[in-house]
């Protein structure tokens, strides 16, 4: 699998509840695209002051029809960048990358999996339960957010999923709390064997705890994708890094663009997230901290 | 270069005669476009996006003795045109550097020009050192770090100290291997560093390196990056690092310079060509758009045909001569053509309304 940067041109843009969604024709990405992965878009133009790439998890790809294969993402309007994405037309074009990053790994048997999203965040999920039902496996689903409006995707879980349990932080749709407050009822009654989860990182750690906790405490493996903030996206810039343990048991500042946005839930330092453990490689080299530098890099 | 002749477009070469090659001390390279470190990772990362081996090099993420994990996140901020960033010289260490990243660059006839960084005079030199049989076709001694001895001064805001860096690195460097110094914009007088270091035998130089500078989060009030302070880069520091350039080969002529600064497009790496670069790194842009390092490479080399440059070599510096020396030899002036008749206004007569 290799990422490609396809001037890509834009066949929709359109508001979905609290979210906006776009789909461009961007050849050599959706052939390729597996569930989890994402692309990184270039935004203002070529010439504009906003350098830095967004990136967005993809929602679903095509990979034929008259126009040859599509991307579909998700993304909410929260700056300048973004901003400048919602007020594309159809036919403008728009620098993509992808597919980037490892994508969710799927159980080798059958197995009950339970798929939770949070907020647009359960973009990758549809793609993700495709895959997963065409390998003989059961999906249920548990979508939260904060509000009914900025919840993504409901009709689309209800069709696929043998079931589907939604929460929102205000009761505005389905049982007020949290996605981690439902989560061990749907663990104990689809008698889960896999939890897949995509949203905030604050949802990510919950879920990971519930699904460590289930079973008496035997837990079963969790496989989330993360929410990083990137600058490139394609491995280059070192701003996307957290705290992951590895197989050696060590903890390196791992970058989620190339080793992620999927981990297994238990190797990362959620306790840690934003700073750099004593015990991770290479952070006896950072003290005592080092005056500021020039030239940081 | 009083013999250097700006030619007309009448006689502009193809693109594709252009010689792209230049020199960088005793490293002569097909083509003038190097990655610029911390922007490359070690060059694996963007080969999907660029023929590696086609472009002049790439510069490596700074390498130190040790690993280092980096700084907390978050380590990058958005500006104008530009970004901070606050990665704390994050790398796997020589040792991994040396049995993982320096082979797929060799092996995949990509030049490895290697940054190296060092907390005090000695581990520049054991760096140094390490690199000797190593496939190395540059050494880039990043000096903007803190000299742990010295109270966590920076080598490149200081001539002695960047001098006896310099120094070091030359003893230890493998034999024939140029050694350039990076400096800091963050000076008070850049050609006094570039001089000392050049005294040091410094066989080039690679300006610049990042501006320090700061953004506030206006929702928490406090900085936004952990290490709150971070290096500015991209177009936004453009000018900037243009003048550095103009001043380091106004002082220093004979010395290589590698232009670094906010590079987007052929265009400005030219002027940096123009200002004196002998070669051109590209850095924050890449975060932008992956293929810009050949891109550039491709754009700059139409940009010199179009001025009609049948060779890179001829371009550089060239900003610097008198301004008599822009008229064109023997050309027509652009745009000459046949004249048109003057216009001339048809006599109108007007019939009176009667009333």
């Amino acid at each position: 699998m290799t990422p490609v940067q396809v001037q890509g041109e834009v066949l929709s843009v359109k508001q979905i509840g609290a979210y906006w969604s776009m789909t461009v024709v961007a050849s050599g990405i959706a052939e390729q695209a597996q569930p989890g992965q994402f692309v990184a878009l270039a935004v203002g133009g070529d010439d504009g002051a906003m350098l830095l790439r967004r990136a967005f998890s993809i929602y679903q790809v095509a990979q034929r029809g008259v126009y040859g294969g599509t991307v579909e993402f998700v993304f909410s309007v929260a700056g300048r960048g973004t901003a400048w994405l919602a007020s594309r037309r159809p036919h403008d074009v728009v620098d993509i990358v992808g597919p980037l990053g490892r994508p969710f790994a799927l159980p080798k048997e059958p197995a009950r999996c339970v798929l939770v999203g949070g907020g647009y965040g359960a973009a990758p999920l549809f793609s993700l339960s495709d895959a997963l039902r065409k390998r003989g496996c059961r999906v249920d689903v548990v979508l939260g957010a904060a509000t009914a409006e900025r919840l993504f995707g409901a009709l689309d879980a209800k069709r696929m999923a043998a079931s589907v349990a939604f929460t929102t932080d205000d009761g505005s749709y389905g049982d007020q709390g949290r996605v981690s407050d439902v989560l061990p009822e749907v663990i104990e009654r689809t008698r889960a064997d896999v939890i897949y989860a995509c949203g905030p990182m604050a949802m990510l750690e919950a879920v990971t705890r519930v699904a460590s906790e289930s079973y008496g405490g035997a837990g079963i493996p969790v496989r989330v994708a993360v929410e990083e903030s990137m600058a490139c996206g394609v491995g280059v810039c070192m701003t996307c890094v957290l705290p992951v343990i590895g197989d050696d048991g060590k903890t390196r500042m791992t970058r989620s663009c190339i080793d992620g946005p999927v981990f297994a839930g238990d190797r990362i330092r959620w306790d840690a997230l934003g700073a750099v453990p004593a015990d991770a490689i290479g952070a006896a080299a950072m003290t005592p901290p080092a005056p500021t530098m020039t030239g940081a890099r | 270069m009083g013999d250097v002749v700006v030619r007309t477009t009448t006689d502009a070469p193809l693109p594709a005669d252009v010689d792209m090659s230049t020199s960088l001390g005793r490293l002569d390279v097909g083509d003038p476009v190097f990655t610029a470190s911390g922007c490359a990772a070690a060059g694996r990362e963007l080969a999907p996006f660029n023929d590696l081996s086609a472009l002049g090099g790439v510069v490596t993420k700074s390498i130190q003795l040790e690993p280092r994990s980096g700084r907390p996140t978050p380590r990058m901020a958005e500006t104008p045109s530009g970004m901070l960033n606050s990665i704390g010289l994050q790398g796997p260490g020589i040792d991994s550097f040396l049995d993982k990243d320096l082979p797929w660059l060799a092996d995949n006839d990509v030049r490895a020009a290697v940054s190296i960084a060092g907390g005090s005079v000695d581990e520049f030199a054991r760096l140094a050192g390490r690199l000797r049989g190593q496939p190395v076709a540059l050494i880039e001694v990043n000096i903007s770090c803190p000299n742990v001895e010295d109270r966590g001064q920076v080598f490149a805001c200081d001539p002695q100290a960047a001098a006896a860096v310099v120094a070091a690195v030359k003893r230890n460097a493998p034999a024939g291997v140029p050694v350039f110094a990076k400096l800091s914009p963050d000076v008070t007088d850049i050609v006094a560093i570039a001089r000392s270091c050049v005294d040091a035998n410094a066989d080039g130089l690679s300006l610049i390196n990042t501006t320090l500078g700061i953004v506030i989060d206006p929702d928490t009030m406090r900085p936004t990056l952990a290490g709150v302070t971070g290096g500015l880069s991209g177009p936004a520091i453009r000018p900037l690092a243009l003048r550095c350039v103009w001043q380091v080969h106004a002082a220093l002529p004979d010395v290589p310079i590698m232009g670094i600064g906010g590079i987007r497009t052929g265009l400005d790496a030219l002027e940096f060509v123009l200002a004196g670069a002998s070669a051109v790194q590209v850095g924050t842009v890449i975060f932008n758009d992956p293929s810009a390092p050949s891109r550039i490479s491709a754009e700059l080399r139409a940009a010199l045909a179009a001025r009609g440059f049948g060779r890179l070599r001829d371009a550089i510096g060239l900003a610097h001569r008198p301004p008599a020396l822009r008229v064109p030899e023997e050309a027509d002036p652009p745009g000459d053509e046949p004249a048109e008749p003057e216009p001339v206004p048809r006599h109108v007569s007007f019939e009176e309304a009667s009333s």
